[in-house]
């Protein structure tokens, strides 16, 4: 995704080229039908007991799609909230720190998530 | 030229109040409310991998008003991201920058959205009623 000139030049200020911005709009792609799956998902579980709404997630296409959705999810926020932090926190060291800890924190929800929809899928 | 007195941007109170800069801002702001809502996302899914204790109580207090007002503003920054982020890729393909199609845009992001929203809540309580 990025001219031959920048290729040649190293990728830019950021030395990442146009990876973030990719990544970025890829995930969003794949949001779009995971979002509305999820949507429509939640909406025919509303007050349904905790038993029905397992076996549920239990079912290998709807396990499959929970762990998709949350790992797209994860990586499309933490590079959203990233351009936040850089646009808006200007201490260089508070940028840093947030920054850390906002990325570590993103990596162990999503993992969390992940963890749960295995837990269910295998009925552990 | 030292860092302090380089030329700066207007700031946001110089430009006229736009739909356009609306729509900017509140994707950033309905992006960070769906990154707390996450949240809820992998709490739920631990608690459905509990033993069903802790699944109710969060049922509880989703059904609680101040739960399902946090639930009607995420479902509202859902389908508004979700609009507006096509509205963004149709840009980044490099179509719809003139003006008035901007506009146009920007006014059917925010009916879809609204629509969307309103839709959502009425399958659920029908959901609910079954």
């Amino acid at each position: 995704m990025s001219t031959p000139l920048a290729r040649v030049r190293g990728l830019g200020s950021a030395r990442s080229g146009a990876d973030h911005w990719w990544v970025q709009r890829l995930t969003a792609i794949a949001l779009v039908p995971l979002s509305l799956w999820f949507i429509w998902a939640v909406i025919a579980l509303t007050g349904e007991a905790h038993a029905t709404a397992r076996a549920w997630a239990a079912e290998p296409f709807n396990a499959v799609m929970l762990v998709v959705l949350v790992i797209a999810t994860f990586h499309h926020a933490q590079l959203g909230l990233q351009v936040v932090i850089e646009d808006y926190v200007h201490h260089e060291g508070a940028k840093i720190a947030s920054l850390v800890a906002m990325k570590f924190l993103s990596f162990v929800l999503a993992l969390a998530g992940v963890f749960a929809v295995v837990r269910i899928a295998l009925g552990s | 030229m030292t860092a302090s007195n380089r030329p700066l941007s207007p700031h946001l109170q110089i430009y006229r109040w736009q739909w356009t800069m609306t729509l900017s801002i509140l994707h950033r702001a309905t992006g960070v409310a769906l990154s707390v809502g996450a949240l809820l996302l992998v709490c739920w899914l631990l608690q459905l991998a509990g033993d069903g204790g802790g699944y109710r109580g969060l049922q509880d207090f989703l059904g609680s008003w101040f739960g399902r007002l946090l639930l009607f503003g995420w479902t509202f920054s859902l389908f508004f991201h979700l609009c507006n982020g096509i509205r963004h890729l149709v840009w980044d393909a490099g179509y719809g920058y003139e003006l008035d199609t901007a506009y146009a845009s920007a006014i059917a992001v925010v009916a879809a959205s609204g629509v969307l929203t309103v839709l959502a809540w009425i399958a659920g309580y029908m959901a609910m009623g079954n």
